[in-house]
């Protein structure tokens, strides 16, 4: 009632919120409206004819077994960079959070790696575990390991894996850091009082309290390999060996950039989308919850 | 400062002028380095000759992007002109009837001379109606070559370059004894290699309906007795790493050049990197064949792109395109071309020109290629390709490939499952074709 007698008229709010909703009508709604028409057309790539077919696309997808193939290699690919890039930025950012000399240095350089870009970062890796080139593709090969992404499927999954969590370790760091910041040094240190040892801290004081911070950085962590690792799965493996490391996002482009597919490609992104809204929906639910407890 | 803004504004004008009074032409291609020279050059070259016209090229990024780009500058209704498509996107433009103008249709009605017998029947066969009308211009070519490492051939004791599979293998495995343990032999663009230009090299078809020339309801054919042998051998030998895989594109192409690969197959466009980087005595012969099988060698099939004229375009501005391919089409031009770039020469003439100058002698290895593609008299099975989806189906192959060489499957059941696979892909290309 109050915010209402401030503007007084029903203009200004709407002008004040228009370039915010053009934007989001523009860049958001429009294009997924897009795919969501494209998906029941089915089209040649110079759209020089269309016919609309219901949920053919739909029913050819679900009726490939690659697709569900390319379903369980992006769960796996998820857990395995989400579990080593929280892990990994956990461990750095309780390390960092002490009070050690140039701690900031360590901070800024620790972020470097969120600069890159994904396609960058692919090529940077692919460099290095080349087998017969790379520094560490040669050091593994003299060792005995016969190192061979480009045939074998472990190989290929656990480079995109380590190029992947690389760079969105800085991004969890910064938050974990800046949640850890935030828990009170006077109930750490009441417990260290107690003769709590620096472990028992961690796990019962200052992990539980960083759980929102967890559990946020679980959904964007997804959400990234879902849609931003598109860019090092191109680079470095092109979806192979056979389809080893084909995630839904890169099979979505593949099918319609490479394939020119494009109704399957958008019905690939329109279920897509439905995930990440689920995905989504669930942290809001969560998050309130845990604001208003 | 001032002074500089008042220049800008005058050469701006001046620009502007001089282009007011020409139609510009766009040219859209994906040349790099040294090529995309060649291209700029050319236009220069063509625009001074002249001043009704102004060519205008613009590089679109690699194959894949530039073929996407002008496929969405023509739905946006601002196709260029001239668009720069490589060989496998040759049905996919083929299918846009609507969207291109067959090249020999637009020489006609220029009045602007096109006799396609001037022009080598490998390289135009590609990019030709059943009925042999030009439908693009063939631009860059290339074929697939074996690049030898005679240094380390002489020191593992291998007199001659092979010429046969069973030499080439017997030859691998003495590189190997002679150091070469990560490597026997290797290969550049996998599918082309093993699959399209094995298929053509001895005269068995990948496809029905010539490869897919005669029609888009063709079939996939390359899990025959002959095809599933082939890759059996290299899955064995793939074990020990006699032949070791490199991949479905050229990323690691490098492995010939550093010396860990001392045979290496890849396209004749590789001769500029090998002259740049390989610090040893090195080659390229033809390819290998099973002399068991009959008809074999037959003659080798193109890569490169070739300019697709983009459809909707004025009448005059198709007069200037036809004066543009006439211009490319010249004798000395195309010598010239052919002798700097390493690009193969598309007409007949350009071909003997330079073969009576004498410059293979001197060059040899660029003109093996050329031996490759004029071997024999093309048949149904070494025309061309001309299949749909064509980028992606390279990929579902490599797929099935990776799998046998990995040990998950058969030979067999590979290539009985990337032509089931490309069937599939080949259906629905020809259903999208026909929703026009």
């Amino acid at each position: 009632m109050q915010k209402r007698s401030i503007f007084g008229g029903r203009l200004l709010p709407y002008a004040l919120l228009a370039p915010q909703l053009a934007v989001t009508l523009v860049f958001f709604y429009w294009p997924a409206s897009q795919a969501v028409w494209q998906s029941f057309l089915l089209e040649d790539a110079f759209g020089l004819g269309s016919d609309f077919v219901w949920f053919e696309n739909y029913q050819a997808l679900l009726s490939q077994p690659d697709y569900y193939q390319s379903a369980v290699v992006t769960l796996l690919f998820s857990l395995a960079v989400a579990l080593l890039s929280l892990g990994v930025a956990l461990l750095l950012a309780s390390q960092a959070d002490k009070s050690l000399r140039g701690a900031t240095t360590y901070r800024t350089l620790l972020i470097w790696p969120y600069a890159v870009a994904p396609a960058v970062a692919g090529v940077l890796w692919i460099f290095i575990f080349q087998p017969s080139l790379g520094i560490i593709g040669q050091a593994l090969r003299r060792n005995g390991v016969d190192w061979n992404p480009l045939l074998n499927a472990h190989h290929a999954m656990l480079l995109i894996v380590l190029a992947a969590s690389w760079k969105q370790i800085s991004y969890n760091f910064l938050f974990f850091l800046a949640g850890l910041q935030s828990i009170p040094k006077s109930v750490i240190e009441a417990a260290a009082i107690d003769g709590a040892r620096p472990a028992r801290r961690f796990w019962t004081i200052v992990f539980p309290l960083l759980s929102p911070t967890i559990f946020f950085l679980i959904v964007v962590n997804i959400v990234y390999v879902f849609f931003e690792t598109l860019g090092i799965i191109d680079t470095m493996t092109g979806g192979g060996p056979g389809k080893a490391t084909q995630t839904l996002v890169y099979k979505a482009f593949a099918d319609g950039r490479l394939g020119g597919d494009l109704g399957g490609s958008a019905a690939q992104s329109v279920i897509l989308m439905i995930i990440v809204i689920a995905l989504t929906a669930v942290q809001f639910r969560y998050v309130e919850r845990r604001v208003t407890y | 400062m001032k002074k500089t803004t008042a220049f800008a504004a005058l050469a701006f004008g001046l620009a502007s002028t001089s282009a007011f009074a020409q139609t510009e032409l766009q040219w859209w291609h994906a040349m790099t380095g040294a090529n995309n020279d060649v291209v700029n050059r050319l236009a220069d070259e063509f625009n001074k000759t002249q001043n009704e016209y102004k060519v205008v090229p613009t590089f679109k990024g690699f194959y894949a992007d530039t073929l996407n780009a002008g496929i969405a500058a023509f739905r946006a209704g601002n196709a260029p002109h001239i668009l720069q498509v490589f060989e496998v996107g040759t049905a996919t433009m083929m299918g846009a009837r609507g969207a291109v103008k067959p090249v020999y249709q637009m020489m006609q009605e220029s009045g602007e001379k096109l006799d396609p017998k001037a022009y080598l029947p490998t390289i135009t066969g590609y990019y030709s109606t059943a009925k042999g009308e030009m439908l693009s211009f063939p631009f860059n070519s290339s074929s697939m070559v074996m690049w030898a490492n005679r240094d380390e051939l002489k020191k593992a004791g291998v007199a001659d370059t092979p010429k046969t599979w069973p030499e080439l293998f017997d030859a691998a495995k003495k590189l190997q004894a002679a150091g070469h343990q990560s490597c026997g032999f290797s290969s550049a663009w996998t599918t082309w290699a093993m699959i399209e230009q094995f298929s053509a090299w001895h005269n068995v078809p990948l496809a029905s309906k010539a490869n897919g020339l005669e029609g888009f309801d063709t079939e996939l054919k390359f899990n025959s007795p002959l095809h599933v042998k082939h890759l059996e051998t290299l899955v064995n030998l793939q074990k020990d790493k006699t032949f070791d895989y490199a991949g479905r594109d050229s990323k690691n192409e490098a492995r010939f050049t550093s010396g860990e690969c001392a045979i290496f197959f890849n396209s004749s466009g590789f001769y500029g990197n090998v002259k740049a980087n390989a610090k040893f005595d090195w080659t390229a012969a033809p390819m290998p064949y099973y002399p068991d099988v009959k008809d074999a060698p037959q003659n080798s099939i193109i890569g490169g792109a070739s300019l697709w004229v983009m459809g909707g375009k004025k009448a005059d501005e198709y007069k200037g395109v036809a004066k543009f391919f006439a211009f490319l089409s010249d004798t000395d031009r195309q010598v010239r071309l052919h002798q700097e770039s390493g690009y193969l020469p598309i007409t007949k003439a350009a071909y003997e020109k330079t073969r009576a100058s004498g410059f293979y002698e001197k060059n040899p290895v660029l003109e093996v290629p050329l031996k490759e593609l004029t071997n024999k008299e093309p048949t149904e099975n070494s025309r061309g390709l001309r299949l749909g989806n064509m980028v992606q189906m390279r990929d579902v192959w490599s797929e099935e490939i990776e799998a046998a060489l990995a040990g998950q499957k058969t030979a067999k059941a590979a290539l009985d499952a990337a032509v089931e696979r490309g069937n599939q892909m080949l259906r629905q290309f020809e259903r999208t074709v026909r929703t026009q």
